[in-house]
């Protein structure tokens, strides 16, 4: 594990611009009793090596689903992978055999998932587990992979990892354990490392810690960073490149600086100023109206039209994709030409304006996270 | 959570010193526990560990353990030094066979011969059913129910079928038909008999067990790093499907022996020239006219006592594994 603070030197030998995975078009399709549901619908994103791009969206917008297929740990059936690539280091790992794509997972892309409490399997130490992540890619003996696992609980800021690692994970705190998932996921040093709302299950105290973690780690080992969250303070601080999900289509890409103060989408808006703001204190909470559709009767048009309060007449018609009709990468009429419509100006100039108010808004939030986490920088991550 | 006698906080005075540390520790934050991190106790407890913990607790499941551990010693020590000798007839004194005595403390039998060495003889044959008949059962059941739940589809369709029809015949009759044909009254084949019509309970307590925990966030974490399919089933799966497992073995076992005698004593099992609990008692039913109860009572106490104790035993075992029963 010592080798990991060279990582990056070798990487910038390399093209350190290049792209490391790209999803193109990726369509994954669950069938259910009651029909399809279209969990990820034509979605198409780009990471370049060593560079962080965070995923955001509601729940069940098809964020998650969209890292289970780039793994490929969806069981199909029910799941099925209707179209799309999936390039990773230039391979496709859609067609790549199961055995393949095994040597793939924990070796080259590395998952970090929700649930810090149950991801452990109670049974074994945690010393066994992570020795077993080693064990399934590098040709190590059971001592060579105990002592990796426990210098990368060290790297991760467990104190004593000698005596850790024999212990079980009921004797482990939530954060504790997601600092010893991060360790099993680094374990072998992987190119691409998919956090899934990895924070979400953990005190505020601990976020900020974890997220600081993740970053420090990732920087040292200069591996990509896939960052899937619904929380947009966990995304300004985190990464480069924002893409804003919505009912299994990305409908906003761009860096962060972009998305977050001077968003495009009336979606990305609706979500941007939902976060309370000191300012807004003993007003009304913004909400965005309505809810996800039924995902067995998608809107035929935009699917954001019936909830968008800039709804005009080609909205709940056509759908508006990103990648096409030119523009700013937005699924948006009001960014894109309808056909058979022009861009309505008014309503235009009126939307940049509220969405750029909300991004001011939200701005301070986010400072303010930033803060926090640099407070905690002595903490035991240090 | 219901707090009884076996609750572990109630009796904090009684466990071992590093008790309290170890549970107390568990929900600490991370640097809160590192800061303890002289006091959290040296010892980390398995899962198994825990278990053991609280199955020491369980009082009913101690005496049924106690019972259980002294009739199985017993049944295999006396034997080597008293065995049962089929040529060797001693003969009676009363006609009907000698009530209880000094030299005979559970009486003789008919022809003389002592029951206390009938019940510990026949006590080793009779464990002997139940116990391996319960381990091939076990075996047999964890390997179907593990390839049906972890494959699914048309293979677990199709074992889950099989295992049906195991459940739909009259399991009674097929044993007395299969002793009878199959059979040559020895007790490998009896063993075999009934181990191999009782699996099928086991299959699908495991099958159930792999179908919820093939869901678990651990299994995907531990495909998330490559691990493969086959080894998540067996290091990954089975190991957290064991509990209800062995709580139905040990029923499982408890029922073997009640079978073996119910077998033996209709004269399809064990024969005669070797001795079982079941035999026994067939043997003692004519006795009883004169009188000779001890004949028949001694073997049907031992029946009783061990499957109760291995009743209470199993009734510990299922709250000691129970995972919502932790402290």
């Amino acid at each position: 594990m010592r080798a990991l603070a060279q990582q990056p030197v070798d990487l910038e030998a390399e093209d350190r611009s290049q792209t490391l995975l790209d999803v193109q078009d990726l369509r994954t399709h669950f069938h259910v009793m009651d029909g399809t549901v279209k969990a990820v619908d034509g979605v198409s994103f780009s990471i370049n090596r060593g560079e962080t791009l965070g995923i955001v969206g509601e729940s069940g917008c098809g964020k998650s689903v969209t890292a289970l297929t780039i793994m490929r740990l969806l069981d199909i059936p029910p799941a099925e992978i209707a179209s799309g690539v999936v390039l990773f280091d230039g391979r496709d790992i859609l067609s790549l055999p199961e055995d393949e794509m095994r040597r793939l997972r924990g070796n080259d892309i590395a998952m970090i998932f929700q649930e810090p409490m149950t991801s452990l399997n109670p049974v074994f130490t945690v010393g066994r587990q992570i020795s077993e992540a080693v064990r399934q890619h590098l040709r190590v003996g059971k001592r060579e992979a105990l002592d990796r696992s426990i210098e990368s609980l060290r790297i991760v800021g467990i104190n004593s990892p000698e005596r850790r690692v024999k212990q079980y994970p009921h004797e482990m705190s939530g954060g504790m354990r997601q600092r010893v998932m991060i360790a099993m996921a680094l374990s072998c040093e992987p190119k691409l490392l998919i956090a899934d709302e990895p924070t979400t299950a953990l005190d505020v105290t601990i976020q900020a810690q974890i997220l600081e973690l993740i970053r420090r780690i990732q920087q040292e080992t200069g591996a990509a960073l896939m960052l899937i969250t619904h929380d947009l303070g966990v995304v300004a601080e985190m990464v480069h490149d924002v893409v804003v999900m919505y009912a299994g289509r990305v409908v906003e890409h761009g860096t962060v600086d972009e998305v977050l103060l001077q968003p495009r989408h009336p979606y990305t808006e609706g979500l941007l100023a939902s976060i309370p703001s000191k300012g807004m204190r003993g007003n009304r909470l913004n909400v965005i109206k309505g809810t996800v559709p039924n995902p067995f009767n998608m809107p035929t048009g935009c699917n954001f039209a019936p909830r968008c309060p800039y709804r005009f007449e080609p909205c709940p018609e056509h759908d508006p994709r990103i990648e096409e009709g030119g523009g700013p990468p937005v699924a948006c009429w009001l960014w894109k030409k309808a056909p058979g419509h022009a861009i309505p100006q008014e309503l235009h100039d009126e939307q940049v304006a509220a969405a750029r108010r909300a991004g001011a808004a939200t701005s301070t939030p986010v400072s303010e996270l930033l803060s926090v986490s640099d407070t905690q920088q002595g903490g035991p991550a240090a | 959570m219901a707090v009884d006698d076996t609750h572990p906080r109630s009796s904090t005075g009684k466990g071992s010193p590093r008790t309290g540390q170890t549970s107390g520790s568990g929900a600490l934050p991370a640097e809160e526990l590192d800061a303890q991190d002289t006091e959290v106790a040296l010892a980390s407890l398995s899962q198994w560990q825990l278990a053991a913990r609280r199955f020491r607790r369980h009082r009913m499941a101690l005496l049924g353990l106690g019972i259980f551990a002294f009739m199985a010693t017993v049944a295999v020590v006396i034997p080597l030094f008293q065995p049962f000798i089929f040529h060797n007839i001693p003969g009676a004194v009363r006609p009907g066979g000698d009530a209880p005595s000094v030299e005979h403390i559970f009486g003789t039998t008919q022809e003389g011969r002592d029951v206390f060495n009938l019940v510990v003889n026949g006590g080793r044959i009779s464990l002997m059913v139940g116990g391996f008949s319960m381990f091939i059962a076990g075996f047999v059941g964890v390997v179907v129910g593990s390839i049906a739940g972890f494959s699914g589809g048309w293979v677990d369709n199709i074992l889950m079928r099989v295992v049906d029809v195991f459940f739909a015949i009259p399991f009674l009759f097929v044993i007395l038909v299969a002793a009878r044909f199959f059979g040559r009254g020895d007790v490998l084949s009896l063993i075999l008999i009934i181990g191999l019509l009782s699996w099928p309970l086991i299959a699908r307590l495991v099958r159930a067990s792999f179908l919820s925990l093939r869901e678990a966030d651990f299994v995907d974490a531990a495909r998330a790093v490559g691990v493969s399919k086959l080894r998540i089933a067996f290091r990954h799966i089975l190991p957290n499907a064991m509990g209800p497992v062995i709580v139905a073995m040990t029923l499982l076992m408890a029922n073997a022996i009640v079978l073996e005698a119910f077998v033996s004593f209709l004269g399809f099992g064990i024969r005669e020239t070797e001795v079982s609990w079941g035999n026994a008692l067939a043997n003692a039913q004519n006795a009883l006219r004169f009188g000779n109860w001890w004949w028949a009572f001694f073997p049907g106490m031992a029946i009783a006592l061990t499957v109760l104790a291995i009743n209470f035993m199993g009734d510990g075992l299922r709250d000691a594994l129970d995972p919502r029963s932790r402290e």
